[in-house]
C-alpha cells in the first residue's frame, strides 16, 4: 500500500530503529572495537591491537571454554530432545492425568532459572541433600555433585535438562497433533507394529519439530549463565566456567573489558555458526525435502 | 500389563516433575533444628511459617516484587507499543529501503543480550543510567522476534480493511492501534505473557545492570539469601524460592492455553 504521507513509514520504524541501534548494533560494533584495547573503565583505554586475542588463545581459556560450552550443550540438547519425545510419545493420550502431568513437566519451563538452580542446590546438597541421603540408604556412595570438577559442569547439565525438557515435549506435542490419525491406521492395517509405525509415520513427520527443538537449544545452552551464577560460580577448578560466564568475570571480577570483549566476539561468531547449521537443519528438515 | 506399564510411567514422570516442587515446599514449613537432625526427612512435624516470616523481614519482599513486575510489564507492554507501527510499516507500506529494514530487525534476532551486555554497561555507566530502571527497560523495547510476528500476523489483513479506514478519515496512528491491534489480540497477547514471564524471571541483565536495592528485583533478592549470613539455611532458601515461584506458577496455571500458544507459535 502506499503510505499516507511519505514519511509515515520511516516514522513507524524510527522508535524500532533508535532501540535497535542503541542497544543492539551499536553495543555490537563497541565489543569488536573493545576487543583491541586494554581498558579496566577506570582508567583510559589503551590500544593493544590484537594482544586481546592472542592472550585468550595462548592462555588456552578459548579452547577450554569452547570445550566446556559445547560438552553441557551437547548433553542438554540431546538428552532433553530424547526425553522430551518420549515424553510427548507417551504423555499425548486424553485425560486430567495426564494433561496434568503434562502440566508439571512444562512448568519447570515457566519456573525462574534462579528458581530451579536453587531448589536443586538442595537436593543434591553433598551432606544434607535429598539424593546424597537416598544413596547412602541404599549403600552407594554419592557423589559430590557440584564441588567435584569431573562431575560439576554435567550436574548442570542434567538440571538444565530437568528445566527445559518440557520446552522441547510441548514442541513434539503439536507436531503429532499435526499427523493426520489416517496416517497412522493405514499403516496399521498395512500390518505395521507400534515400532515400525513410529519409524515411517511419526517420526518423519516429526523431523522438523526435532530440527527446530535441537538447534533452538542448543543456541539457547550455548547462552547458559544463571545455572552456573548461582550454583557453582564457574568452579570447583573453572570447570564449569562456560562462555557467558567466562566473559561475566573478566569484566565483573577482574575488570578486564577488553579481554571480556575478544571473548565476546569469539562467542559471536560461534553463535552465527549455530545459526548457520540452524537454518540449514530447517532446510533439509522441511517434509518435502530431500534426505540429506 | 500395558495400562499398568504406562500407570508406572506416569507415576515415575510425576515423581521427578512435581517431586522436586514438593520438596520445596516442605523444607520452606520446616524449622533449622528439625532439617539438622533429619535433612531428607519429608513429613514436617508441624507447619511452621518461620522461614516466610524470615524472608519476609531479611529483605524487602514487596518492593521487590513490585519492581519486578514493573520492569517485567513495562518491557512487555514497550514491545508491543513499538512492535505495531513498525510491523504495520513492514508489512503493509511501500517506502525506499523496506527489505533493508526488515533484514537489520531480522538480523537483530542473532545479537542476544549475552553478547551486548558488556559495552551496554560500560555505556551506561558514564551517563548515570547503571542502576536504574530505564537501564533495566529500555535495552528491550524492542523484540525482534515480537517485531516479526506482528508483521506476520498483519500481512493477513486486507488491504481494503484498511483503505475503508483512511476513508472514514482515521489517521494512520488510529489505524494501527484502534483498528489492527484488536484484530491481533491473540498474537500481542502470547507475545505480551512470553515477555512477561521471561523479564520477570531474568536473572542475567538485572544482576549486571544493578547493584541498588531500589531497582534490584525478585530473583536477584532470592538468589542472594543462600549467599548470605552464616551458613545455608535451606528451608528460608525455599521459603524464598516458593515466594518467588508461586506468582508464575499460578499465572501459567491459569492461562496454561495461551502460554502454550506462545511457545509453539516460535516454530518456524
Amino acid at each position: 500500500m502506499k503510505p499516507k504521507r511519505p514519511l509515515d513509514p520511516y516514522l513507524f520504524l524510527a522508535p524500532t530503529a533508535l532501540v535497535l541501534g542503541l542497544f543492539f548494533f551499536w553495543p555490537l560494533a563497541l565489543v569488536f572495537k573493545n576487543s583491541l584495547y586494554r581498558w579496566d573503565m577506570l582508567t583510559p583505554p589503551e590500544w593493544v591491537g590484537a594482544a586481546n586475542y592472542g592472550q585468550i588463545l595462548a592462555s588456552g581459556e578459548l579452547w577450554g571454554t569452547i570445550g566446556r560450552t559445547l560438552s553441557y550443550s551437547v548433553v542438554v540438547v540431546v538428552l532433553s530432545l530424547g526425553l522430551g519425545l518420549g515424553l510427548a510419545l507417551a504423555l499425548d493420550r486424553p485425560g486430567k492425568l495426564y494433561a496434568f502431568v503434562r502440566g508439571a513437566v512444562f512448568s519447570a519451563y515457566v519456573v525462574s532459572w534462579v528458581a530451579v538452580a536453587l531448589l536443586w542446590m538442595w537436593i543434591l546438597d553433598a551432606d544434607g541433600g535429598l539424593l546424597s541421603t537416598l544413596c547412602r540408604a541404599v549403600g552407594i556412595t554419592p557423589k559430590n555433585w557440584l564441588g567435584d570438577p569431573a562431575v560439576a559442569l554435567y550436574t548442570l547439565a542434567a538440571v538444565s535438562v530437568w528445566k527445559i525438557t518440557g520446552y522441547s515435549m510441548v514442541i513434539f506435542l503439536a507436531g503429532l497433533q499435526d499427523i493426520p490419525r489416517s496416517l497412522h491406521e493405514a499403516a496399521a492395517l498395512d500390518g505395521a507394529g507400534p515400532f515400525s509405525r513410529f519409524l515411517h509415520v511419526t517420526w518423519p513427520m516429526l523431523r522438523p519439530s526435532a530440527s527446530f527443538v535441537g538447534t533452538t537449544s542448543l543456541i539457547l545452552s550455548f547462552q547458559a549463565f544463571d545455572v552456573v551464577r548461582v550454583m557453582t560460580q564457574g568452579g570447583p577448578v573453572k570447570s564449569t566456567t562456560v562462555f557467558v560466564y567466562a566473559i561475566y568475570e573478566h569484566v565483573f571480577v577482574n575488570l578486564r573489558v577488553g579481554r571480556a570483549s575478544a571473548m565476546t566476539v569469539a562467542f559471536f561468531v560461534l553463535l552465527l555458526g549455530l545459526t548457520a547449521l540452524q537454518l540449514l537443519s530447517w532446510r533439509l528438515g522441511k517434509p518435502g525435502a530431500r534426505r540429506a | 500389563m500395558k495400562l499398568r506399564f504406562s500407570g508406572i510411567l506416569l507415576g515415575v514422570v510425576a515423581l521427578l516433575w512435581v517431586g522436586p516442587y514438593a520438596w520445596m515446599v516442605l523444607t520452606s514449613l520446616r524449622t533449622l533444628p528439625e532439617i539438622v537432625a533429619a535433612p531428607a526427612w519429608p513429613i514436617p512435624k508441624s507447619i511452621q511459617f518461620d522461614a516466610y516470616r524470615e524472608v519476609l523481614t531479611a529483605i524487602p519482599v514487596g518492593r521487590y516484587f513490585l519492581n519486578t513486575t514493573a520492569m517485567a510489564v513495562a518491557i512487555a507492554l514497550l514491545q508491543i507499543l513499538l512492535a505495531l507501527p513498525a510491523g504495520y510499516a513492514l508489512a503493509k507500506l511501500h517506502f525506499v529501503g523496506k527489505k533493508v529494514a526488515f533484514a537489520l530487525v531480522l538480523a537483530c534476532l542473532l545479537i542476544p543480550a549475552q553478547v551486548t551486555f558488556v559495552p551496554v554497561f560500560s555505556m551506561l555507566g558514564p551517563i548515570g543510567l547503571v542502576n536504574t530502571f530505564a537501564a533495566l527497560v529500555l535495552p528491550f523495547g524492542v523484540s525482534a522476534l515480537g517485531t516479526f510476528l506482528v508483521r506476520q500476523a498483519l500481512l493477513s489483513v486486507p488491504d481494503e480493511m484498511i483503505e475503508a479506514a483512511r476513508l472514514d478519515g482515521a489517521s494512520e496512528l488510529r489505524i494501527v492501534y484502534g483498528l489492527l491491534a484488536p484484530m491481533l489480540r491473540p498474537t500481542l497477547a502470547s507475545l505480551f505473557l512470553f515477555s512477561f514471564v521471561f523479564h520477570y524471571n531474568d536473572y542475567f541483565w538485572p544482576l549486571v545492570m544493578t547493584t541498588d536495592d531500589d531497582v534490584r528485583t525478585l530473583p536477584l533478592a532470592v538468589a542472594l539469601l543462600r549467599e548470605q549470613g552464616t551458613g545455608v539455611r535451606w528451608h528460608i532458601v525455599m521459603a524464598g524460592n516458593v515466594i518467588l515461584s508461586l506468582p508464575v506458577l499460578a499465572l501459567f496455571a491459569a492461562v496454561q492455553k495461551q502460554i502454550l500458544r506462545a511457545v509453539t507459535a516460535r516454530v518456524g
